[in-house]
């Protein structure tokens, strides 16, 4: 009876002692990430060192800073739809037709340990050579190009783990191939695609450089024009407010995508 | 059945094309690492220049030692810190443990150009020395979170009857701690610590905007200021290309022993 309340009390101890693990690292994350941002928060409002809703002003009544950001937009969007188009059938076949030779999916992510910067400026060379005039066109094939592998790699990984018994049964039920796909792979893919559109669509707005690279400084997105905000103190406030703006973006897209996420796996009525 | 046969070779003709989109600019890159330009041109012939303009580059150097020392800094301190945290956020209750997660998710779904910016203004405003000190409690916020994450599965797959047991046997909890959960969740860590390591060499954004004025480059920074100021040197032609062959050997190795392996054990 002592001996086993005295465990008890040991392992109460120890509940708390391993909660305890977690406190330094929660203090770290506030103070180096949650803090940051807060002050960006408050630096959005802040212009000549009184608060002031000036630099909100700034920024939405620049039509051209509405203007990169729509673009940004636009580019996104293109960009992940592009990435899904030409990355599911790879993710499909790689884990229809190789699901042993685990070889050849690591073969498209290879291209990823080559900085991509560098990347950029071969695919750059190759448009200079063929003569393709730089701009709007070749922004979108180098962030398809770099963010192509960030797509394919989650919805390989959702892919492979399906249980083939599935697609098996709704055959042996009487459903052709195009229906085992449409209606078994493809609703049991959505956390793959939920989490390649993520990783893709965010990035592709808020990256500089790739953009600036690509078009001779002609195209701008998001991402450069927050960066070029932030090269004077001047303009910091105005900055700030862009962040926000994109800060914003990536709440709503996960919160929509969290949401079609949960209905998908709530009602797929499949398990 | 033959309708089976070619739909696969139409698959795998599909596999192959985008495999050579993605390698294309890379195997040109390869190319012309023998040109001694860093253009698509072979206006110099045949030369191992940019090879040999590799090891006397002190710029180069530099930025490889500075990539590797924040790099070999950074997935230290993240492992060993992710694995803490995610051993103490496991046994969080369940609200608690879902607002911690919430804060780990931050750095991960946020853009980097906003993380970049919001450690810039702190840095500034909190006035932390530029240089190391920066770049490496930056790396550290945000390759953490991806220690934490690749361990917390491991965690919830552990037998919870495991460390009762050792208890049980009168080991204490400490004992049990390094005896028994440390050692199941091991191979988590070590991923969590290839992740932590790949992530931080791998990055830009947050590096540039937070490296100041110290003159502290890494392989990524070093880069780009060499394409802004009149064009990239050439021998970053000939270091891509080598870690592009020893990356491609290492994959195509580790296939190799693993398909031997099976066959022995067959």
């Amino acid at each position: 009876m002592n001996k086993s309340s005295s465990n008890q009390q040991s392992r109460r101890a120890l509940m708390i002692s391993r909660k305890v693990f977690s406190y330094p690292y929660l203090i770290f994350m506030l103070i180096f990430v949650v803090v940051p941002l807060v002050m960006i928060l408050f630096n959005a409002f802040i212009k000549d060192d009184s608060f002031t809703l000036a630099n909100f002003v700034t920024f939405f009544s620049q039509r051209e800073g509405l203007a990169i950001l729509g673009n940004s937009l636009v580019l996104g969007f293109a960009t992940t739809i592009i990435c899904l188009l030409l990355g599911y059938p790879v993710a499909y076949i790689l884990a229809r037709y190789h699901v042993k030779t685990r070889t050849l999916a690591l073969l498209f992510i290879v291209p990823m340990w080559i900085n991509f910067l560098i990347r950029t400026l071969a695919i750059k060379e190759i448009f200079m050579t063929l003569d393709v005039k730089l701009g709007m066109g070749t922004v979108l094939f180098g962030m398809i190009y770099n963010y192509l592998p960030f797509m394919i790699l989650p919805l390989h990984t959702t892919l492979t783990s399906i249980d083939k018994s599935y697609g098996e049964a709704a055959n042996d039920l009487g459903c052709d191939e195009v229906s085992v796909f449409a209606r078994v792979t493809l609703p049991l893919s959505v956390p793959g695609i939920i989490s390649g559109i993520t990783m893709v669509f965010i990035p592709t707005i808020s990256t500089f450089a790739i953009s600036q690279y690509l078009s001779e400084r002609t195209v701008m997105l998001f991402g450069d024009s927050i960066d070029m905000m932030f090269k004077l103190t001047e303009t910091w406030g105005v900055g700030s407010v862009m962040s926000l703006v994109m800060l914003v973006l990536v709440i709503i897209a996960n919160v929509l995508l969290n949401r079609f996420n949960k209905d998908t796996t709530k009602g797929g009525g499949l398990v | 059945m033959k309708s089976g046969r070619v739909t696969k070779a139409l698959s795998n003709t599909y596999l192959a094309l985008i495999l050579a989109l993605l390698y294309m600019p890379i195997i040109l890159v390869v190319i012309f690492s023998f040109s001694g330009n860093s253009v698509f041109s072979f206006s110099k012939g045949l030369t191992l220049q940019s090879y040999i303009m590799m090891f006397r580059s002190v710029k180069l150097v530099n930025a490889l030692k500075n990539t590797l020392i924040i790099g070999g800094i950074t997935s230290v301190v993240s492992t060993i810190l992710g694995s803490i945290s995610a051993i103490g956020i496991y046994y969080l209750k369940p609200r608690w443990q879902k607002i911690t997660l919430s804060i780990n998710q931050l750095p991960m779904i946020n853009s980097e150009i906003v993380m970049a910016v919001a450690l810039m203004i702190f840095f500034i405003t909190l006035r932390i020395p530029q240089g190391y000190p920066r770049l490496l409690l930056g790396h550290i916020s945000f390759c953490t979170p991806y220690v934490v994450l690749s361990i917390l599965p491991r965690l919830s797959r552990m037998d919870p009857n495991l460390y009762e047991a050792a208890l049980d046997l009168g080991a204490s909890p400490f004992t049990a701690l390094f005896k028994i959960i440390i050692p199941y969740i091991m191979p988590a860590v070590l991923s969590g610590f290839v992740m932590a390591f790949t992530i931080s060499i791998d990055d830009f954004i947050i590096t540039q905007l937070n490296k100041g004025e110290t003159g502290i480059e890494t392989l990524a920074t070093c880069i780009w200021e060499d394409m802004r100021v009149g064009g990239l040197e050439p021998y970053w032609f000939a270091v891509s290309s080598i870690i592009f062959v020893l990356v491609l050997l290492a994959v195509l190795l580790g296939n190799y022993t693993k398909n031997t392996r099976e066959v022995n054990q067959e």
